[in-house]
């Protein structure tokens, strides 16, 4: 520890601690522009000049080691002459329009200006003028504004973990841009807006459409990814103008994912449902809620009159809030069904009966970066989880050895210390050979099951590296992503990712594939052991279902078929914030408040319960769900449904809401019979959700649809032999079969992928026809047609 | 396809053999100047390439060709022709030099001149200000007490 | 070829013909002798440094730094790599000398590297060779190839079990690259934007290992003062100030060149060395030391000796050892605004005062020259030059402050007359250059 005293005041630091990190702690505020706790130090802005005893010249704050008995002033004369020098520096080739700027009410310039300043410029040559970039459909430019401090370059550098921003040129002719016109296509890019202390990086969705000043600020948590990033929500007369980070270091640090940062777009869509809808001889007409409601009851009822309450089954989205989903699975039980399930895109469900708990990340996320050797299994990490990887990455760098079993070798942006990258089929064998290599380590037998299984296989080098990182390490953890909890062996991979952190001692986790997937199981909307599950519905077609903030047609693992299946029921219920497909199979649309419209709760994927209040209200007719569910299991005299408030219905799910979720996180699972399938013949697919697909939120935000990322998933990656075996040029389509269905989609040559695989998407319009296949035919087309943009 | 040829690349792999293997960066501005010798100047694609051929970011090896001055972003004439104007040549003559080029070749700093032979840039100094005036030749080739005659003389000789 | 004339003093470029450059010649002037005594007699690479310490060397790249005591910073027992830099970037305006010993005597420089590689235990050098000068870089590759062949560099020199490999990295045109810690940037192929320091070279330098950066100059006269003893070195100059020095002299002197002298010679020796004023004009200003240096007045100079302590004490710096002599006949606003243009154009542009404030500093000297001064310009200048100095990043900040700063305080009746007038003081209304001005095309 140092001792030094910082405007008088005696503070004590760490060693290796700057004079900038001692003043924080006494409450100095230093001026600054270039220093960003989270980024490398760059004293290049020199606003943070202080008076350091002894030393010949004011020195930076960000960047001077704290040293014993050090005496610094932050405020005195000789310190604020520094800092207005600099300041009227940094003025002379700024522009004055602060009336104009977008950043003007949330400026550092304009703030600091206003301090330290001078009143009239004695620089009286023109000032400087840098052409605009464009950077893509979410980062808007204004580079005369730009005050180089670099802080967007060494965010991309460091964070994002791609320099797709530089400062190009020298002296005053530096200018920060993208290489030569390209768009900035990081899925974290939209931080670079907040870090830029001017107005030369702004949101270009949220441009020009209010000043800050008139905005109200509401806190609010992400309804996309397992994170549950914290968020500020922006909103000027009810309506939500802008989302950004709030600062929580313990889950998304002071960043925000650009789904969390510009998934709000979808919120004011013009697909909005704002009033209840029946469908009567085939045509919608609009409807008051008691109407709508005595219907469902009816409808409802009438269903398990006739055919008994198994016959209605629940179809929940994950990304729904805690005590809708305890509601709705309250009222689903309560009707005397146990069809219900959020899992909607898990087509493998054999294990149920074998898990113990609700599935969850293991630990805490800040724990991750204290692991020295992780595995991330099954993962498109980067676009599913843009900060855990972020997390990831940041280990990396400190010496974690991060270890990735996945169908394609994409670029982490981080340094991977081995890869196993097999076809979709294989994943299970791989997983087996690493269990197998571990076992063999380790000097420990493997399970019987496990054992039986990998008798006949041979592990490959980098099952054995893998295996040597995970065996050399004390702190393990081995994650599923989202790609293996889709899997069709998603039981074999999960019994098998368990037998290997059991060999390696080391924890097992769930990346997590939703805002509230934990909480949906955790309140126990999954069907247990005897109800059906999303597939289950599906292949077995029942008379109503109740689709609750899904849709199921792209939410769904197979969402031909399951289509098919909503078509042949007798009724069907849609709670939906949008108008979507159900309006073609539904005979009722009951308008739901989305996440910013409603309170509610997401529990992450650590298990963090993270309660939030709405932040506008409710659009046109639109409810919350809670009170829908509440109302209709009034209606349905259906026993408590009695509650007044949201806390009632958090009181109903557990007193103490985070004890209730925290005593039922468990990875454990007994018995899984293992199926290590052999190669299929056939080009096999690679069925991943796009980042921007993902949730009925995201897909309807345009800016993001703009994105490279969503070009590039409505296209389908080819590895180099079948991409080659075709003869295709760049962009031109080829068709996809798989049995009696087909789609055509612009073809791109994928060299991260192994031989004998496409990549086609799950969750597109595009895809839909192929439901759930997992071997392709492909062909070129005889004509070379180039449908929508083969992205680069 | 490939922008730089088989030599080229050899002469990377030379500059490549100088640096620790996990710091390939390091031959970024020799790499640069070997593909501006074979092509003059530095396109996008170019740029791109050698970015690809030593693992770089683009934008990072932009960065490199913007800052240093002698990497032509813009092709240039046949000759590009820099003379030093820098205080010490200037007081030997090395502004009168450039001005008598400005006004044999019709052309100002930063100019070509209409057939495109020669470029004519102003330069730095160039760490011979005892030889003012001084000229540099295509980045490689310097001459030194460029009296009148001499620019004559060498005009002469480029445009052949 | 006749001997080059570098002085009756000269040790580093001492029987220089201009051809004599190759290895066999360099041995024929005791090359490498160094080198075989270090490793025959076993000396320890702490008596090497001391030897240095003893011969009071200091770097000549600009800053002075007694090159001994930095050598002593390296961390001896480090784990890893280490680096050695020499720093032949020379850029600062006036400075042409380490080009000489590059083209005419690689060699010296070579073994100076090689014994400091012993001295502080390092395995890797490279040698960052200013851009403009190819040819000079293309002859030390061959140097380079020369000394690897002869076993001086690569494993196990001349047997013993110390292995030194030696590198040539070129500039492109960036004088920054000068600054030695934009250089190890330039070396890591990046932008040459310098480092915040601390930390210094010697604990984070190039690829983030301890570095020792020096001057070509520098490690040329080390293999003088092994071979011969730090003292007999030390013996050359004066105390605080060992050994010789070269000079570039340009400007408006009969036999612009390189001198090497010994520090504490008297400036009007050195001024006759260089063959006296061109035309015989009389001498109005001397930059002692490079043209981030203060400037001087004529008298000034002609009262002071060559060395850094005098120079110091005459109100400037010795600095590269360029000597930019400047006749009656120059205009002092249109130098000043010709490096103040220089600076602008080379600030590397991360830092504000630098960035912003040397286009300022140059844009008002600019309207001075060009007649559209005003009264308060000047005083403008010596602010905004206060504001540039000491608040960078790097001393470039303070090089294109303390130029204008000087010139505006020495000449200061000139800048008023160009502002009073709108026009030139004297006569020529530039540059000089009296005795051979080229002859312009007329028309
Ligand atoms: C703007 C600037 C330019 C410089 N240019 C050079 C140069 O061209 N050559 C040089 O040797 N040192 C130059 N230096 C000094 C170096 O930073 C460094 O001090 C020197 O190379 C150390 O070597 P020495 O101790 O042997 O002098 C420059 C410094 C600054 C601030
Ligand atoms: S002082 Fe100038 S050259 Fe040095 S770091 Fe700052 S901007 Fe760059
Ligand atoms: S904040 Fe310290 S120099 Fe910018």
């Amino acid at each position: 520890m140092i001792k030094l005293e910082i405007d008088g005041k005696a503070v004590e630091v760490e060693n290796g601690s700057t004079v900038m990190e001692a003043a924080n702690k006494v409450g100095s505020f230093i001026p600054h522009f270039c220093y960003h706790k989270k980024l490398s130090i760059a004293a290049n802005c020199r606003m943070c000049l202080v008076q350091v005893e002894k030393a010949p010249k004011p020195l930076p704050a960000c960047a001077t080691p704290a040293t014993e008995g050090m005496k610094v002033q932050t405020a005195s004369q000789y310190a604020k002459t520094a800092q207005q020098g600099v300041m009227e520096f940094l003025l002379i080739n700024h522009p004055l329009d602060c009336p104009i700027c977008d950043q003007g009410g949330e400026c550092q310039l304009q703030d600091l200006a206003v301090g330290y300043g001078g009143s009239a410029s004695r620089y009286q040559e023109e000032k400087r003028v840098v052409v605009n970039k464009n950077l893509g459909p979410l980062i808007s430019t204004d580079m005369t504004r730009c005050i180089h401090c670099t802080r967007c370059v060494r965010f991309g550098q460091e964070i994002a973990g791609v320099m797709e921003l530089g400062m190009a040129g020298r002296g005053e002719h530096s200018e920060i841009l993208s290489f030569v016109g390209r768009t900035v296509d990081s899925e974290l890019s939209g931080n670079v807006i907040d870090l830029c202390p001017v107005g030369a990086l702004t949101s270009k969705p949220f441009r020009y459409s209010a000043r800050t000043w008139e905005l109200s600020r509401r806190k609010s948590v992400s309804p996309h990814d397992g994170l549950g990033s914290n968020l500020v929500v922006q909103v000027k007369v009810d309506k939500v103008m802008r989302v950004l980070p709030r600062e929580n270091e313990a889950i998304n640090e002071c960043w925000l994912s650009d789904k969390d940062r510009f998934a709000y777009e979808g919120l004011n869509s013009a697909e909005r449902l704002t009033k209840p809808m029946l469908k009567q001889d085939g045509k919608w007409t609009e409807v008051e809620w008691n109407v709508a409601l005595d219907y469902v009851a009816h409808a409802l009822a009438n269903i398990r009159n006739e055919h008994g309450a198994d016959a209605i089954g629940a179809l929940a989205s994950p990304h729904q809030t805690l005590e809708e989903l305890h509601l709705l699975n309250k009222l689903v039980r309560g009707m005397g069904s146990n069809n219900i399930d959020t899992r909607l895109r898990q087509l493998d469900t054999r294990a149920d009966g074998q898990v113990k708990g609700v599935r969850w990340l293991g630990m805490k996320v800040a724990d991750l970066a204290a692991l020295q050797s992780v595995l991330v299994v099954g993962s498109t990490l980067r676009k599913d989880h843009p900060l855990l990887a972020n997390r990831f990455r940041q280990a990396a760098k400190r010496g974690q050895q991060v270890n990735v079993l996945h169908v394609a070798d994409d670029d982490l942006l981080m340094n991977v210390a081995n890869r196993l990258i097999v076809k979709p089929s294989q994943m299970a064998d791989a997983l087996a050979q690493v269990a197998k290599a571990l076992a063999a380590l380790k000097s420990q037998p493997l399970s019987k099951s496990v054992a039986d299984a990998t008798a006949n296989i041979r592990v490959s080098d980098a099952a054995q590296a893998i295996a040597k990182s995970l065996a050399d390490k004390e702190k393990v953890g081995i994650f599923v992503g989202n790609f293996a909890e889709h899997h069709p062996e998603f039981s074999t991979l999960y019994a098998l990712a368990q037998e290997v952190a059991r060999l390696a001692g080391g924890t097992l986790g769930f990346l997590g594939e939703a805002a509230n997937s934990v909480g949906a199981a955790a309140v126990g909307a999954v069907p247990g052991s005897k109800g059906l599950c999303a597939q289950g519905m599906k292949s077995q077609p029942r008379k109503a279902y109740i689709v609750f903030g899904a849709e199921p047609d792209l939410d769904a693992a197979d969402g031909e078929a399951t289509l098919a299946a909503l078509y042949t029921a007798e009724t069907v219920i849609a709670f939906s914030a949008f108008k979507h497909a159900a309006s073609r199979y539904a005979d009722v649309l009951l308008p739901i408040a989305p996440f910013t419209e409603t309170a509610g709760t997401f529990v992450n994927t650590e298990g963090t319960v993270q309660s939030f209040n709405g932040v506008v209200k409710p659009l046109g007719d639109a409810r919350p769900g809670w009170k829908v569910l509440r109302v209709l299991g009034n209606l349905m005299k259906l026993d408590g449904f009695e509650f007044n408030s949201i806390e009632d219905v958090r009181a109903d799910i557990a007193a103490d809401l985070q004890g209730f979720v925290a005593g039922k996180l468990n990875n454990a699972i007994g018995e899984v019979t293992m199926n290590l399938a052999p190669a299929t013949a056939g080009v096999e697919r690679i069925a991943e959700v796009p980042l921007y697909a993902a949730d009925p939120l995201v897909r309807r935000a345009p800016s993001l649809q703009k994105t490279a990322d969503a070009k590039r998933a409505a296209t389908a990656g080819l590895a180099p032999d079948v991409y080659d075996n075709l003869k295709l040029v760049d962009g031109q389509s080829v068709r996809i079969k798989a049995g009696a269905a087909e789609v055509n989609l612009p073809a791109r040559r994928d060299p991260t992928l192994p031989a004998g695989t496409a990549r086609v998407a799950l969750a597109l319009p595009e895809t839909l026809a192929l439901g759930a296949a997992t071997t392709l035919t492909l062909e070129m087309l005889p004509v070379a047609v180039t449908i929508g943009h083969a992205a680069e | 396809m490939s922008l730089l040829s088989a030599l080229a690349k050899q002469k990377i792999d030379r500059e490549l053999t100088k640096y620790p293997a996990d710091q390939k960066q390091s031959a970024c501005m020799s790499a640069l100047a070997i593909a501006q010798d074979e092509h003059g100047w530095l396109s996008n694609e170019l740029m791109d390439e050698v970015a690809q051929y030593l693992g770089m970011a683009p934008v990072a090896v932009y960065e490199v060709a913007t800052f240093y001055n002698m990497y032509n972003l813009k092709p240039t004439g046949k000759h590009k022709v820099t003379v030093c104007t820098n205080l010490p040549c200037a007081l030997s003559g090395g502004v009168d030099a450039a001005e008598y080029l400005k006004h044999k070749l019709g052309i100002d700093f930063r100019e070509t001149t209409a057939d495109g032979q020669f470029t004519l840039m102003e330069g730095e100094c160039m760490g011979a200000c005892g030889d003012a005036p001084v000229l540099l030749v295509n980045n490689k080739r310097m001459c030194s007490f460029m009296s009148k005659e001499k620019l004559d003389q060498l005009v002469e000789e480029l445009k052949k | 070829m006749s001997a080059l004339n570098y002085g009756p003093d000269a040790v580093i470029l001492k029987g220089l013909t201009g051809e004599n450059w190759r290895l066999k010649d360099y041995e024929q002037r005791d090359g490498y002798a160094a080198l075989k005594k270090i490793l025959k007699e076993g000396m320890k690479p702490e008596d090497v440094i001391n030897e240095v310490k003893k011969s009071a060397l200091r770097g000549r790249g600009g800053a002075g730094f007694p090159t001994g005591l930095k050598w002593s910073f390296m961390p001896r027992s480090f784990p890893g790599p280490k680096y050695l830099v020499c720093n032949s970037d020379e850029g600062e305006p006036g400075t042409f000398k380490d080009r000489d010993i590059i083209r005419y005597n690689p060699h010296i420089l070579i073994e100076g590297m090689i014994i400091a590689g012993y001295a502080m235990g390092i395995g890797v050098g490279y040698n960052y060779i200013h851009g403009e000068i190819w040819a000079d870089y293309e002859r030390f590759e061959e140097a380079l190839d020369e000394a690897r062949k002869a076993g001086y560099l690569g494993k196990n020199i001349l047997g013993t079990d110390f292995s030194f490999d030696l590198f040539a990295h070129h500039g492109y045109g960036a004088y920054i690259c000068g600054e030695e810690t934009a250089l190890l940037e330039s070396l890591e192929g990046k932008k040459g934007q310098p480092r915040f320091k601390p930390p210094f070279p010697a604990s984070f330098g190039l690829y983030g290992k301890p570095t020792t950066i020096n001057n070509t100059e520098t490690f040329a006269a080390v293999p003088f003062i092994i071979r011969e003893g730090g003292d007999a070195f030390l013996a050359q100059g004066k105390p605080n100030n060992g050994g010789t020095k070269i000079f570039s002299v340009s400007g408006h002197v009969n036999r612009p060149g390189n001198y090497e002298i010994k520090l504490g010679t008297p400036f009007a020796k050195l001024l006759e060395l260089a063959g006296g004023m061109r035309g015989g004009k009389k001498l109005k200003g001397v930059i002692p030391g490079g043209s981030s240096m203060p400037v001087l007045t004529g008298e000034v100079m002609m009262a002071t000796d060559m060395d850094y302590d005098s120079i110091a004490k005459a109100g400037s710096m010795l600095g590269s050892g360029a000597v930019i002599v400047m006749d009656e006949d120059t205009c002092m606003v249109r130098a000043a605004e010709r490096l103040a243009y220089f600076y602008f154009e080379e600030s590397c542009g991360q830092c504000t005062p630098c960035r912003e404030g040397t286009g300022w500093l140059y844009r008002v000297i600019h309207r001075i020259e060009h007649g559209q001064g005003r009264p308060e310009d000047l005083d403008l200048l010596l602010n905004l030059a206060d504001n540039i100095q000491g608040r960078t990043i790097c001393a470039l900040g303070d090089a294109a402050a303390m130029p204008v700063r000087a010139f505006v305080k020495t000449f200061r009746a000139e800048f008023e007359y160009h502002i009073e007038h709108k026009r030139c003081q004297v006569k020529t209304g530039g540059y000089s250059n009296a005795a051979e001005p080229l002859q312009m095309a007329a028309e």
